[in-house]
């Protein structure tokens, strides 16, 4: 935390390369922008933290970043519900320039907390409903529905415990159909909650992004496999262009081999499964911008 | 009151007696949308059903808001819209009542749950927030959650069930129906005057009586010596500066029985301590003097060497009183109060691991043996692991380790444990307010929270404490604390203060007059901004409000400070300024309300000398006969809360933020108690730290000395099993005791720090921080004192050069030999064998000579990876280990008695027998000989007993008791029960 305001720049990205700038977002009560952002670092991205309220006075920044990463937390305490205070805050102030990165190929990524927000949003999983009113008055840009919503767990409480996920997609940067990433979840709202007709939409459109398996890969899965009772099992989903990417696990949290509970039987993948996100959106955004 | 002064004051909208138009107050309902799943709903169905409330047939919750505001019935709307409703989950209804939903039919009760006015409503501050930021322009707001519970019990029964299981109290209201209207109390004005308190004449009783009427918890010879100062000064003392005299001089804050003199007698003669504390604990760490301890027993936490660069820094604090009247705000503000410990360390550090340790009277006592006025040990559980669940995992502070304890003796008043570690850079580990500084406070607003929480943390608990103390009682917001994190180092590093300390108990009092002890301050304290208006001069100076730290900024670099503050929004302000005249003066405006002498306030306290004797505990050891087989045995064992699975509590932390988790409180495929946490606190680095305790108060009850010293070994022994080097270990004493002014108290706890010193001096491991809670009795209706067990809580922290090098305790490989290390006697006193038979024998664990030998052997051969799995035999003994190595993974384990060393032959003992320093390894076959070879250099006991098994089963043979010579079979039990019973053990939770 001590290095928050600084920008690190890790040796990987060769000179070839373009400049992967990414904004890492901070919120009060956010908490897991150090380790997401050190990902990001760690597949060559220059990483900038910044506190909302500098991105509210300004937008701008989001025209000279390629990505925009959401982490984990407690936003402002979401005792409103998780997400929703930051989610507001953006719905209405930041929509627009985050879309316009987006068009222009850059990528958005929301771990938990940053998940629930992007769903409180609109962004995910970014149905157009061009009829909502803008909700300042006055301003009446095209607001995403907000159709899905991440509820409480099932259990009622808090969660810690490591899931296996599996990528479903093939319309995700962040993603590979068939990954399979161990990662921890660690959340009390993360249960996601839509009616049918929008699972259906998202299903046709190949948004559902990661579905929480069993270890051996088996699906569909009960509790504690799927740790939330999350509706079809659904870990994540994407957005139609493929490029925003919300999730309840941690990837961030699998980044070096010892922090794989596999690490002390010998049994852990010497490369982290948790960084395989930020490496195929990396090779997504070197490729965009080169 | 609260919600209406908040955000009175924050809004700045100033102009005392502005005319101040009656604005319309609007109801927002908001539930579920029909055939939702209600998760909540289900929660407070069990906790109902868990009071006493019989036949419910379902649950629904929805929630409340009033608001008011230069807003009308739209803005109502489209804050529901927007904000507040969930358009996926939620229907609202504004102005009206919501419609009902159907539920399972048949009659229905409504039951509402609000917090009072003046207790902090985090989800209206945030609705606030929220609203402002989207153009709607609200004041104040309160939400009030409504239970629908479909029952055919009386409505009187349901309110008493729902007063006990879904609010509580001394903090919220609970009232039968929904609530259609609320009124926002009237803020009162605040009183400026000074107070003066006559003093000089009153002699001996009216003394007590005067310190009693204002609850300053000051004993008769401490008032006398008050009195005295003033009748030389020349005047009567002011309301404030008693006030401030009882936080300094309290218990709490002086340590005052620890830190004083003591005449001892006991069987090994009689002896005298000048200063317990320094001539025990602390002269072990002067005599070791270890290089790698940075800062010792002076600051807020002690502070080791990390890696040169940075240290790391421990502290444990209790929070046993507040938790006994409001689990969840007590819990919480505990963990928040150590918190800022660490933030307030040196020149601050950085938490990155938190940990708890809990004592609770039995989960599944009766509810009538529940003393009136003390609540059932399950819900001051489920409330204190809440408190501390919402706080460190909002902090972002993932919590690591500790132990879950159950004894009756805890009933009214249960120990809560909370221990924070931090992170500092080697030139932040000093500080020092020079004069000239201003004094800072940053944070948090200050309100009536916790008044005298210094003081009644001192004094013994009752049935009517409850409603008396409400007071001390408090709320956390952790975001603030968080924000006040991350302004904290960014500021450290950018130096802007010269020092920094936490508003703990005795608030602003404490903070500022310990950081002024030996300059003199000079404070404002109508600068403070306040969470409503009418506070008193002394209840602004002494509130214990939370997330408040002050610090030590020179002039010059206030407007970066400030800046910095401005930009995170939190609220810093300057409340005065650092003299050098050396004395404590408290201003309200231009009123002086306190002037007094630093030198008085921190060395005034009378010194008197304690007299302690002690005679051994316990009961004459039993015999037993000796039997065939032990199967149910060990599954009694494993099925005891004390041994059984603490997952239920575990998987609510957060233990993997900061992505630093190495070693887990969980751990092999199938999930079994490690011994220890390891955390890697630096990204990029491999360095570790390793968090681990012992605690074992039924050792305590044959003798403290005894407990005492196991409790420092079977810290070190958990350390040393996941890979610590046992070299660069500190440790941290914690005692939670009675009342010390009995002489045979006192006496347990001079043992307990005389067992303390013995060990520290013994493995070479100094001790770096404590703390001590004394006082921890319940005194029942019927007058009958409880007291808590001498119950010492050793935190062990130490220093892993690269964290690849652990060990976890799960099985690895079949094949693989087991060795049991070290020597076990006959030593079953205070086991959990014997407890669970009801006995507590005599011949409680000793720890020998050869103990810090073994350690480093065993350490030695874990960092040379020759160990696959390690664990310590600690409560229930060898068999209870065996079994959790073999069940925490899908292998077995095969285990011969005869082959285990030490001092008993009999099987009964080699089982159970809490003997210390002791470790069960599974060892690489191929580095079998190797490591036996390093073993037998060492001179160290071992015994190759056993091996890994492809069939999970755990298999324990031993002598045949009929004298045969053949292995004789005492457990065979499938490691899928062994499993299933350890996980049962602890009934708590509702599954969905």
């Amino acid at each position: 935390m001590a290095a928050r305001a600084k920008t690190r720049k890790r040796k990987r990205a060769t000179k070839k390369s373009p400049t992967i700038r990414i904004l890492v977002l901070r919120a009060p009560g956010t908490n897991c922008d150090q380790e997401t952002g050190y990902a990001f670092e760690r597949e060559g991205a220059t990483v900038e933290h910044m506190h909302v309220n500098a991105l509210l006075a300004q937008p701008k920044v989001l025209t000279r970043v390629h990505g925009l990463a959401i982490p984990g937390g407690f936003s402002y305490g979401d005792d409103l519900g998780a997400g929703t205070v930051l989610g507001t805050a953006m719905r209405t102030r930041l929509l627009e320039p985050i879309q316009r990165m987006v068009d222009k190929g850059g990528i958005v990524l929301g771990i938990c907390n940053g998940f629930q927000v992007l769903v409180k949003t609109g962004l995910l999983p970014g149905f157009s409903a061009p009829d909502e009113p803008g909700i300042l008055p006055g301003i009446a840009h095209e607001t995403p529905e907000r159709a899905v919503a991440l509820a409480s767990n099932i259990q009622n409480r808090y969660e810690d415990r490591w899931v296996t996920l599996k990528a479903v997609t093939d319309k995700c940067v962040f993603l590979r159909r068939g990954d399979v990433i161990h990662c921890p979840v660690a959340h009390a709202e993360g249960r996601l909650v839509c009616d049918d007709e929008v699972l259906d939409r998202m299903s046709a459109a190949d948004q559902i992004a990661l579905r929480y398996v069993a270890p051996d890969g088996e699906s569909p899965v009960p509790f504690p496999y799927n740790p939330n009772g999350s509706v079809d099992d659904i870990a994540g989903i994407t957005d139609p262009t493929g490029r925003i990417l919300g999730l309840m696990p941690h990837p961030e949290r699998n980044q070096f081999p010892w922090q794989d509970p596999r690490f002390h039987r010998g049994d852990a993948p010497r490369s982290p499964e948790g960084l395989l996100p930020f490496k195929n959106a990396m090779r997504h955004l070197r490729k965009t911008f080169a | 009151m609260t919600t209406a002064a908040k955000s009175e004051s924050s809004s700045g909208r100033g102009g005392k007696g502005a005319a101040r138009p009656t604005r319309p107050v609007y109801r927002l309902e908001i539930g579920l949308k029909p055939g939702s799943l209600d998760p909540a709903g289900l929660e407070a169905r069990t906790n109902l059903a868990e009071a006493g409330l019989a036949g419910i047939r379902e649950v629904q919750v929805f929630k409340t808001f009033f608001l008011r505001g230069r807003l009308g019935p739209d803005d109502v709307e489209r804050a529901a819209r927007e904000v507040l409703a969930d358009p996926v989950q939620e229907v609202f209804a504004v102005r009206q009542d919501l419609e009902l939903p159907s539920g399972p039919g048949g009659p229905m009760r409504m039951v509402t749950v609000l917090r009072k006015s003046g207790v902090t409503n985090p989800e209206a501050e945030s609705a606030r927030i929220a609203l402002t930021g989207i153009g709607i322009d609200v004041r104040d707001v309160q939400s009030a959650r409504t239970y629908l519970v479909w029952t055919k019990a009386r409505e009187k029964d349901v309110l008493a069930a729902a007063r006990r299981a879904l609010g509580n109290d001394v903090i919220e209201d609970v009232v039968p129906g929904r609530v259609r209207s609320f009124t926002f109390p009237k803020p009162t004005k605040r009183r400026i005057r000074r107070r003066t308190v006559p003093i000089r004449r009153l002699e001996g009783k009216a003394l007590v009586t005067l310190s009693f009427q204002m609850g300053l918890s000051l004993t008769k010879v401490e008032m006398e010596a008050i009195r005295d100062e003033y009748r030389d000064i020349g005047r009567e003392p002011t309301d404030v500066e008693l006030e401030t005299l009882a936080q300094t001089w309290s218990e709490h804050c002086k340590h005052k029985t620890l830190a004083g003199a003591v005449e001892m007698s006991d069987e090994r003669g009689e002896r005298r301590f000048e200063n317990l504390l320094k001539e025990t604990v602390f002269h072990a760490t002067t005599e070791l003097d270890k290089s790698w301890c940075w800062s010792v027993f002076e600051d807020n936490a002690g502070v080791i060497d990390f890696d040169g660069e940075d240290g790391v820094c421990m502290k444990v604090e209790t929070h046993n009183h507040p938790s006994a009247i409001e689990p969840y705000g007590g819990a919480g503000t505990g963990i928040g109060g150590v918190i800022r410990d660490i933030l307030g360390t040196g020149k601050g550090a950085r938490p990155v691991a938190n940990t708890d340790v809990f004592c609770f009277g039995p989960p599944d006592m009766p509810m009538e043996d529940v003393p009136k006025g003390s609540m059932h040990p399950r819900r001051i559980l489920r409330g204190v692991v809440a408190g501390v669940r919402d706080y460190g995992n909002r902090m972002g502070i993932p919590t690591v380790n500790g132990a879950l304890m159950f004894d009756e003796r805890y009933v009214g008043n249960p120990v809560v444990y909370c221990g924070c570690v931090g992170i500092i850079p080697r030139k932040d580990v000093s500080k020092k307010a020079r004069p000239g500084d201003l004094v800072v406070a940053f944070g948090g607003k200050t309100g009536r929270d916790g008044i005298h929480g210094a003081t009644f943390s001192s004094v013994e608990l009752h049935s009517e404490s409850e409603t008396v103390s409400s007071g001390a009682v408090q709320i956390g917001d952790p975001i603030t604390e968080k924000k006040v994190l991350d302004i904290l180092i960014q500021a450290r590093d950018k130096r802007l203060f010269t020092a920094v300390t936490d508003c703990g108990a005795g608030g602003f009092s404490s903070a500022v007059g310990e950081m002024g002890e030996h300059v003199g301050a000079n404070v404002d304290v109508s600068k403070a901004p306040l969470k409503y208006e009418g506070l008193d001069a002394f209840e602004i100076w002494i509130s214990e409000a939370q997330e408040r730290m002050v610090a030590a900024i020179p002039p010059k670099k206030w407007p970066v400070f400030k800046e910095l503050c401005d930009a995170e929004d939190v609220e810093a302000f300057v409340l005065g300024e650092f003299t050098g005249d050396k004395r404590l003066t408290v201003r309200h405006g231009k009123t002086v309300v306190c002037d007094l002498d630093m030198g008085f306030l921190h060395d005034g306290l009378p010194r008197i000398t304690r007299e302690a004797t002690f005679t051994a505990g316990g009961d004459a050891e039993p015999t037993w006969k000796p039997r065939k087989r032990y199967d149910k045995d060990l599954l009694e064992l494993l099925g005891m809360p004390q041994i059984g699975s603490k997952e239920w509590v575990i998987r609510q932390y957060d233990h993997e933020v900061q992505a630093g988790a190495v070693v887990r409180p969980l751990t092999g495929t199938e999930q079994g108690p490690a011994d220890a946490a390891v955390v890697a606190p630096k990204l990029g680095s491999n360095r570790g730290i390793v968090l681990s305790n012992g605690i074992n108060p039924a050792y305590g009850d044959i003798d403290p000395y005894a407990m005492a010293m196991a409790a420092v070994d079977e810290a070190m022994r958990n350390a040393v099993a996941v890979g610590a080097d046992p070299a660069r270990i500190a440790v941290l004493d914690n005692f939670t005791w009675g009342n010390c002014n009995r002489p045979s108290t006192l006496g347990t706890i001079v043992r307990a720090c005389e067992g303390c010193r013995d060990a520290a001096l013994l493995f070479g491991t100094p001790f770096i921080s404590g703390k001590d809670s004394l006082n921890n009795e319940f005194r029942t209706d019927e007058g009958e004192l409880i007291s808590v067990p001498p119950t010492l809580l050793i935190s062990a922290i130490g220093v892993i050069a690269d964290v690849r090098k652990t060990c976890t305790s799960d099985l690895k490989t079949p094949g693989n030999p087991i060795y049991v290390v070290g020597l076990t006697h006959d030593e079953l006193g205070g086991s959990h064998w014997y407890r669970r038979k009801r006995r507590v024998g005599r011949n409680a664990p000793q720890v020998r000579e050869d103990a810090p030998a073994v350690m480093k052997a065993v350490a030695q051969t874990i960092r040379k990876r020759y160990v696959r799995a390690a664990h310590d035999p600690s409560e229930g003994g060898i068999a209870v280990a065996a079994a959790e190595m073999a069940f925490a993974s899908d292998h077995g384990m095969h285990l011969d008695l005869r082959r285990v060393k030490g001092t008993t032959r009999e099987n009964h003992r080699l089982l159970f027998s809490e003997s210390t320093t002791r470790f069960l390894l599974e060892v690489d076959k191929a580095k079998a000989k190797t490591f036996e070879a390093g073993l037998k250099k060492a001179g160290v006991a071992f015994g190759k007993a056993g091996r890994v098994t492809k069939e999970p089963t755990l298999t324990i043979v031993g002598r045949d008791p009929a004298g045969g010579r053949a292995a004789h079979e005492l457990i065979r039990i499938p490691t899928v029960k062994l499993r299933e019973t350890w996980r049962n053990a602890l009934h708590l939770g509702e599954e969905a």
